[in-house]
């Protein structure tokens, strides 16, 4: 009467003779492992699941592999494995609700670093990820580099060319095309502005990130000019670098690593204010230097006193405390959480209490908020389709809510919601948080004219 | 059996994505919520992701021609394996079949599919005034058909009821394959109350791939009350004053000390972190049956010997105070990597008595076991704490839970109170059902599945399964009227 199971058995017995487990640097800590109970809690946020209603794209799944490769009941390098590994967006929204606290974060980065570290690759991929990765990311000059010619080539009128000819399409660049929003500010290099008012109260130090501070270098400013509305003299530390984030999504932790520590450097001699975020995803992982750093005796302590000082913008000036703005905006507007502030560093209401503030602003909360759009670092380059899917549920969501904008705090989130905006032929204008806050205190022209002075620093020499 | 023509045909039905059958994709569907050790984990043949009942009626129609077990599955949140597939079956996981059919406001129903998730759809219809009652602490994430399989209960159906008074209708795929629909009992409807029978059959009897619930009314006003006690006794004493002064509360819910200590800190929901038992009392009705329910249960709480009352003064309060109890079974993590909760009804009076022998059973065992539970209408929920990598820990703790459970059988209870018998308490079941009462639900089983296709190995003990059962059937059968086979 039993089914006959001999085959399968044997597949199964075959497959786990020559298990690789995990091995060498990062590997997931095991008693974090440990804490998943597997109640399922987690599972509907999930993002992937909620797509594919495949246990295996659940949190709760991915985490049961992970304890099969340490268990040696799988192998490492198997291809579901690998699969599950980088289908999921690590936007933690698992961690947000699992009520036994486990941290997928550290747990999913890890196993990427040992795919990383032991999946054979072919050279030409291996160069082919050192150029495209570590190129922009190794040092934000390049990435300034990069930014000013893709200013140039927006201006010159080249892109309506060769959107128009399909040319991009053929090279298969038409997304990356389409997410770039058009720069119309020239960099923000640190160390060269200031923001500082006559009454300050604090000191504030700005991150300014490798995408923030080039394509998006007009939210960067209008963050200074925010925080200067709500008393602090704000400066941009010069010898900051890219914060890494996407190098430890990525599992390459050395990479990650050798930027912490210039970062550390970099703030720690201009005293010990805030150290200001306007990109979710870097907050997130900055916040995360101590984990990062943990074997590292030199750097230990001090990534620890960095992580401390970390803040999102809307964490330090969303309190009510906040300095009411005066410039009404009539406009109705939704607010998409970035995953990385959401759930990351679980700040939620604070960027609500902002928009709050804002004289004549309607807010109106869209269907599952705090779902990922499908950005997720370099995800929707990397995995177009998934993207897509969540991106395009995103769109809809906006669309129902009848808002002309849609309110964010994460420069790849802003970049996923205008693709499929686009997509999907729906007209709102996507926002930085801190964009609409600087218009409602007036602005460019109020920090110009008003009650404190706009300073520019000397470049260092 | 040939596997791989069987794969073949599945696909057919379910499409190449709809059909799992690699060993790494089948390790996710080896376990469900259920404690390790207590249940033991099995990979399935194979797992399809149906999108709607014709699959799920060829799936299981192909199964039947090729003989193999079926199981299904919601979200895999269960607590007694129920979603485990055994002896090679396939697994039919309904999360692909979520939608809500319909809503009818003006009768208080919604048709929906079984995938949907409890906690969703009280959200979807809430702006409608109305409320999906059971209410399970995993309601975030389980799924109505696993709710309806398992006769799921909540804080709320002290007041409400469990799943089985909130059914109205059914779809079923039975286990040849056949599609029907059953209507629940009421009035109008004559005939054998099938629904009832479905209700809590724990996957056994047939697939439900439709479902019209009743809704509730939401309340028009709503109450959470906080009272902590310095003993056990205080707390168990204020709730029998509470029911015997004929107060119906919404909820009543007991934590003790060690409950207190995993939530507070992971939620600060505001239990007293120094208090020996919290009692969360919620009480909903019209504004004035609110307010005088809440004075009253006030100066009882007061009589019993509280020491500290609290209500919450806003609706993100009350939310807050009851995160710290729906969330109490899991922030259990914090306190051990690994928990074994258990689920046990005893009669209200012998509470305080049962609580003292549970108390008993963690000094012999040299255990922590925390206390949470619907102490409205006795329904205890003792929550041991282990670590399974300390060697001797489970077993340490499958004999304690046996103690355990022998000791609540003994003061009246039963061995389950909502989350099933599935294979985790199949070994206790003789201890409160005679030969005979298994022999009639085997008798069930036997009229609905006679080839033991779906979900098989669970629930009845090993000796009242297959052929066995038509064997005892009639031997129970034939010692009831005193006839003697040879
Ligand atoms: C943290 C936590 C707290 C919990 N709290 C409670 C609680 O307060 N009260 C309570 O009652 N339970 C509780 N449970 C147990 C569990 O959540 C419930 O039993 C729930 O109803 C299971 O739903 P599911 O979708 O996860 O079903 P699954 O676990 O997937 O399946 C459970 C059983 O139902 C069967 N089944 C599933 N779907 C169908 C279907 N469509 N047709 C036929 N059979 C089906 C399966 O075969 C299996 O036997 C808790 C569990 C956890 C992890
Ligand atoms: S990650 Fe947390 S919520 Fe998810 S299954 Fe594990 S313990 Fe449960
Ligand atoms: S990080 Fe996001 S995508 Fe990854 S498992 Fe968690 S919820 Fe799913």
């Amino acid at each position: 009467m039993a089914i006959q199971t001999s085959p399968f058995d044997q597949l199964v017995k075959e497959a786990s003779r020559n298990m690789r487990g995990f091995s060498g640097k990062d590997t997931p800590d095991d008693t974090l492992l440990q804490d998943c109970v597997h109640c399922g809690m987690c599972l509907p946020t999930c993002p992937t699941y909620r797509l594919t209603g495949n246990e295996a794209s659940s949190p709760r799944g991915r985490l049961w592999m992970m304890k099969a490769v340490a268990d040696g009941r799988m192998d490492l390098l198997d291809p579901a494995f690998d699969e599950q590994m980088y289908q999921c967006l690590n936007c933690r929204a698992c961690e947000a609700v699992c009520p036994s606290g486990v941290q997928y974060g550290p747990l999913v980065e890890a196993s990427r670093a040992q795919l990383e570290q032991h999946r054979p690759r072919p050279r030409w991929q291996r160069v082919a990820r050192s150029v495209g990765m570590r190129l922009p990311f190794d040092d934000i000059r390049r990435m300034r580099a990069l930014t000013g010619g893709l200013r140039l080539y927006q201006r010159s009128g080249l892109s309506a060319v060769l959107q128009r000819t399909g040319v991009l399409k053929r090279l298969g660049l038409e997304t990356l095309e389409a997410m770039v929003p058009p720069v119309r500010e020239r960099p923000l290099v640190s160390g060269r502005e200031s923001w500082q008012p006559e009454d300050a109260t604090a000191t504030a130090h700005l991150f300014n990130g490798c995408v923030m501070s080039t394509v998006f270098s007009g939210v960067n400013r209008a963050a200074g000019r925010v925080l200067a509305h709500n008393g602090y003299a704000t400066d941009v530390p010069a010898t900051q670098q890219c914060c890494g984030a996407l190098y430890v999504h990525a599992g390459m932790m050395d990479e990650a690593r050798r930027l912490a520590r210039i970062n550390i450097d970099a703030f720690e001699r201009d005293g010990n204010g805030a150290i200001v975020v306007t990109a979710a995803g870097c907050g997130a992982a900055l916040k995360e230097y101590d984990h990062l750093l943990a074997d590292d005796a030199d750097y230990r302590d001090r990534a620890s006193s960095f992580a401390e000082r970390v803040v999102d913008l809307t964490e330090l000036v969303g309190t009510d405390r906040l300095v009411q703005p005066t410039v009404s905006a009539s406009q109705q507007v939704t607010y998409q959480e970035p995953c990385h502030l959401a759930h990351a560093q679980r700040i939620t209401q604070q960027p609500r209490t902002m928009l709050g503030s804002v004289p004549g602003l309607e807010l109106t909360e869209m269907r599952e908020s705090s779902l990922c759009c499908g950005s997720a670092g370099i995800y929707n380059i990397i995995r177009r389709e998934m993207a897509d899917d969540l991106g395009d549920r995103k769109a809809q969501h906006i669309k129902d809510t009848g808002a002309g904008v849609v309110v964010t705090a994460n420069p790849g989130c802003a970049m996923q919601l205008r693709t499929s905006l686009n997509r999907n032929n729906i007209n709102a204008e996507v926002r930085h948080i801190a964009e609409i806050l600087d218009d409602a205190y007036g602005g460019e022209r109020a920090a110009r004219d008003g009650t404190w002075a706009f300073q520019r620093a000397t470049p260092p020499t | 059996m040939d596997r791989d023509a069987f794969l073949a045909e599945l696909k057919t039905i379910c499409g190449d994505r709809g059909v799992l059958h690699q060993a790494a994709d089948l390790l996710v569907y080896e376990y469900d919520g259920s404690v390790d050790g207590a249940v033991d984990t099995e990979r399935p043949l194979a797992a399809v992701l149906p999108t709607s009942t014709e699959q799920v009626s060829a799936v299981v129609r192909l199964a039947y021609r090729y003989g193999a077990p079926v199981v299904a599955r919601g979200a895999g949140t269960g607590l007694s394996g129920g979603a485990v597939a055994r002896g090679g079956g396939v697994i039919i996981a309904l999360t692909r079949m979520d939608r809500t059919l319909r809503v009818d406001p003006v009768n208080r129903t919604a048709l929906v599919e079984p995938g949907v998730i409890n906690l969703e759809l009280s959200q979807s219809v809430g702006p409608q005034g109305m409320f999906f009652a059971p209410d399970p602490s995993s309601q975030k994430a389980c799924t109505i058909g696993g709710n309806v399989a398992e006769n799921s209960g909540g804080p709320h159906c002290l007041k409400y009821g469990v799943t089985t008074n909130h059914i109205l209708g059914l779809e079923v795929v039975l286990p040849d394959g056949t599609v029907t629909w059953i209507d629940a009992h009421g009035p109008g409807v004559g005939g054998l109350d099938l629904v009832a029978i479905l209700v809590g059959s724990e996957g056994m009897l047939g697939i439900v791939t439709k479902i019209l619930v009743r809704l509730m009314p939401s309340p028009e006003s709503v109450h959470v009350h906080l009272a902590a006690f310095g003993t056990m006794d205080d707390a168990a004493v204020c709730v029998t004053n509470v029911i015997g002064a004929g107060i119906l509360p919404a909820s009543l819910e007991m934590m003790d000390q060690l409950t207190i200590k995993a939530v507070e800190p992971a939620y600060h929901a505001g239990y007293p972190m120094d208090a020996a038992a919290v009692l969360l009392v919620e009480v909903d009705g019209t504004g004035a049956e609110v307010d005088e329910m809440s004075a009253q249960i006030e100066r009882i709480a007061g009589e019993s010997g509280a020491t500290s009352f609290r209500s919450a003064q806003s609706a993100a309060e009350q939310e807050l105070l009851w995160k710290g109890r729906k969330m109490a079974l899991a922030a259990m993590g914090r306190l051990a990597p690994n928990y074994y909760l258990h689920d046990t009804v005893v009669p209200r009076t012998r509470l305080t008595e049962t609580l003292r022998a549970v108390n008993d059973i963690s000094q012999e065992f040299r255990l922590d076991i925390a206390n949470v539970f619907h102490a409205g209408d006795g329904n205890l929920h003792p929550l041991m704490l282990f670590d399974r990598r300390k060697s001797g820990d489970v077993e340490r703790i499958l004999e304690a839970s046996h103690e355990l459970i022998k000791t609540c059988v003994s003061m009246g209870g039963t061995l389950s109170g909502e989350h099933g018998i599935g294979s985790e308490k199949q070994g206790y079941m003789e201890l409160i059902y005679t030969g005979e009462d298994l022999a009639a639900m085997a008798g069930i089983k036997l009229a609905f599945d006679p080839r033991e296709r779906m979900n098989p190995e669970k629930v009845l003990p090993k000796g009242y399964m297959c052929g066995e059962v038509r064997a005892l059937h009639n031997q129970a059968m034939a010692q009831k009227h005193g006839i003697h086979p040879m």
